[in-house]
């Protein structure tokens, strides 16, 4: 019932109005079927084509791989950010998030949880398409882990935060791009430092790119619930 | 309206009549003494301080170089406080003063960028390496271009005011985590770069001319800030003196 | 006591279009009121604009106590509006979009259960996929999950369009009901008719302003 209802901001409030978005928002996306038959198989055209363009027997792709792989996983974020609010936008799904009483911070959180665990989804597989295509092997697999899922967590954060900024906005498909991956520049650089050092092909230290991939998750983390309101109210 | 009118109305006088230009005797003032410092800086920077024992006459370009970049810093956190004091105060002063920092920021990280690419191609014979300092530039140029393309989007503005302003705070709080990242990035590579270069103790002349820049930029800054300010707020005043007319012709449909 | 909408000089802006120019109108709790006028008159943006979705740049707004003009967005989560759209994801079932917007609201699932018995939505549609209902039946099931909020102010934009005519009668009766517990009720409608006779008021909106406020002469309760 409607008294029932507790005052918003608490931290209570906060996760379980997260948890439902969140559970929607997969709900979602696994009726829908859009981010398996469509984003996973953009994700691997792409590993493909990074094929055709760069010789795979002059060892520029072998060399290259991490890198082109936070491309991949970049592109498909855009795409992954853009569908995740893309839905909501349709039929005023976005003006019902607004008159509903969640908080904008739960919103936010449960956004950036679904968009989490999609990602994470689509970094496994292209991992694997990688090293099943590209032949690379993994010689640090728990730095790889810690590397890849606070870079994961970073995306996810400030996508949230981009995507609830241009959901409503003309031009979103082209401005979402544009403003998310300048942003995310940080992230391409630690992500990419990070898997080199995981397959052993950089001597150099690991994991202070782990701390610099996360602060720049707890950054955008925090940043992203504090904006959410204003964005949610006047955006 | 009403609200924002007052908020604004310290700097650009808005009880008395529209004026019909964004300068005032202060702009005047200040314009007179930049565009002295200019000529100075030009007489100084080219032709009175001696060429660098190591650098030669690529010196020369760090007296504009380190000015346009320090400048453009300043911009971005002047954008960055405007946009939190917007969230805040919700008035229209923090929001155009944002806007406006941020566009002479861009400028300004524009101009930093060519300057350092001419340096690039006399010192590396290259316009372009992936010098640390050059790179974070690039990055963050892209960023604030951003900004002002959520800025160009049609809006209330409220609404307007609200994306900008969170935009603004998102894109500053990057600033540190692109340089930390770039520095690591590039931390092999360590070459000589354009900022580096002033570290020597310059002496004279070659100071005076680097202080100088620093100064008149700083006023360059300030001269282009006011007016750019004013022209938003002028600007805004136009978009509703026509809202009172729209609001009549709206009220006019009723009596058809 | 306090109007439940108090809206005095009100401008509401589309972009830079002054949809709502000027508008004054009182709304006590209890009442049911029509909102009438031409397409374009502003019925929408004022339904919108007391939801606190369009903000409302000048004048005195306040609806269920909160001022409009300093903080929309504290009066959202009392309110119930039915909009042209229907607030569903196309992909989730019917329970499944009313359970998420009745969870939302701080409600039960059991509350959206009953709201969708009360708005007389055939259990057969209940695992559907939104996306496989007509259009009639969407609306049903919006107004379900409007219902299931139990708003003080509901703000329906042409409850009756789309619907077939045991439909419209669940509509009427819906308001009448809302009425009847202290909640009130603005809306807009083509269907005059049938309208007026759920609406003790009738209020005609042109030129983004209010041209006519009429008590309906028969009472019908």
């Amino acid at each position: 019932m409607a008294e029932a209802v507790t005052a918003p901001g608490t931290l209570r409030t906060v996760l379980s109005d997260a948890r439902l978005v969140a559970a929607k928002d997969l709900r979602l996306e696994l009726r829908s079927r859009v981010g398996i038959s469509q984003v996973l198989p953009f994700a691997l055209l792409v590993v493909l084509l990074f094929a055709f363009a760069l010789d795979p027997d002059r060892r520029v792709l072998g060399a290259a791989t991490p890198g082109l792989y936070w491309m991949v996983v970049l592109f498909s974020s855009v795409l992954a950010v853009g569908r995740s609010f893309g839905v909501e936008a349709e039929d005023g799904v976005l003006d019902g998030l607004r008159l509903s009483g969640l908080s904008p911070a739960g919103i936010y959180l449960g956004k950036v949880g679904a968009l989490l665990v999609e990602l994470l989804v689509l970094d496994l597989v292209l991992a694997l398409a990688v090293v099943v295509f590209y032949g690379t092997d993994i010689s640090g697999p728990v730095l790889l882990a810690a590397v890849v899922g606070t870079a994961t967590v970073g995306i996810a954060a400030a996508g949230g935060a981009y995507g609830g900024l241009t959901a409503r906005m003309r031009g979103r498909d082209t401005l979402l791009p544009l403003l998310l991956l300048p942003l995310l520049a940080p992230v391409l650089i630690g992500g990419t430092r990070g898997v080199e050092v995981a397959l052993g092909r950089d001597a150099g230290p690991g994991w202070p790119w782990v701390g610099l991939l996360g602060i720049f998750a707890l950054v955008y983390l925090t940043l992203g619930t504090l904006m959410f309101r204003p964005l949610l109210e006047d955006a | 309206m009403t609200t924002s009118a007052s908020a604004t109305g310290t700097t650009s006088g808005a009880g008395t009549p529209a004026p019909t230009s964004t300068a005032s005797t202060a702009t005047r003032v200040l314009g007179a003494a930049t565009l002295v410092g200019i000529a100075l800086l030009v007489v100084f920077g080219v032709f009175v301080s001696p060429p660098d024992k190591e650098l030669g006459e690529t010196i020369r370009i760090l007296y504009m170089h380190v000015p346009t970049v320090s400048v453009a810093y300043l911009a971005f956190i002047v954008t960055a406080v405007g946009s939190a004091m917007y969230l805040w105060k919700r008035t229209e002063f923090w929001d155009l003063l944002a806007a406006s920092s941020a566009e002479i920021g861009v400028v300004f990280f524009g101009l930093t960028i060519l300057n350092g690419m001419l340096w690039g191609k006399i010192t590396w014979g290259v316009f372009w390496r992936w010098e640390p300092r050059l790179t974070t530039t690039a990055v963050l140029f892209l960023t604030y271009i951003g900004y002002l393309a959520v800025r160009a989007v049609p809006a209330s503005p409220r609404t307007r005011a609200t994306r900008c302003a969170v935009v603004g705070l998102l894109a500053v709080v990057n600033i540190p985590i692109v340089h930390k990242a770039v520095d690591w990035w590039r931390g092999l590579h360590q070459e000589r770069t354009i900022f580096g270069t002033l570290k020597p103790e310059i002496q004279g002349t070659q100071a005076f001319a680097a202080y100088l820049g620093l100064g008149v930029f700083l006023l360059l800054f300030a001269w282009l800030l006011i007016h750019r300010f004013r022209v938003a707020f002028l600007a805004e005043r136009a978009a509703e003196s026509g809202l009172e007319g729209a609001i009549a012709e709206r009220r006019q449909e009723a009596g058809q | 006591m306090a109007p439940v909408v108090h809206l005095q000089q009100a401008v509401a802006l589309i972009g830079r279009f002054p949809a709502l120019a000027g508008v004054d109108l009182d709304v006590d709790a209890g009442e049911v009121v029509l909102l009438r006028g031409p397409n374009g008159a502003g019925k929408t943006t004022l339904l919108r604009a007391c939801a606190g979705l369009v903000p409302v740049v000048s004048g005195t707004a306040t609806v269920l106590g909160c001022d409009l003009v300093a903080d929309r967005g504290a009066v959202r989560r009392r309110v119930g509006l039915l909009g042209h759209a229907t607030h569903l994801d196309d992909d989730l079932s019917v329970t499944e979009n009313v359970d998420f917007w009745s969870q939302a609201a701080g409600a039960t699932r059991a509350d959206g259960r009953a709201a969708l018995e009360r708005l007389e939505v055939a259990t057969r549609l209940y695992d559907l996929p939104v996306r496989a209902l007509s259009a009639g039946q969407r609306r049903r099931v919006s107004l379900a999950a409007v219902l299931a909020r139990r708003p003080e102010l509901w703000l329906l934009d042409e409850p009756h369009a789309g619907l077939d005519a045991a439909g419209r009668d669940v509509v009427d009766g819906l308001m009448a009901e809302a009425a009847s517990v202290g909640a009130t009720v603005l809306f807009a409608s083509h269907e005059l008719d049938r309208a007026e006779a759920v609406a003790r008021r009738t209020v005609v909106i042109a030129g983004g302003a209010v041209q006519d406020d009429e008590v309906g002469e028969g009472h019908d309760g």
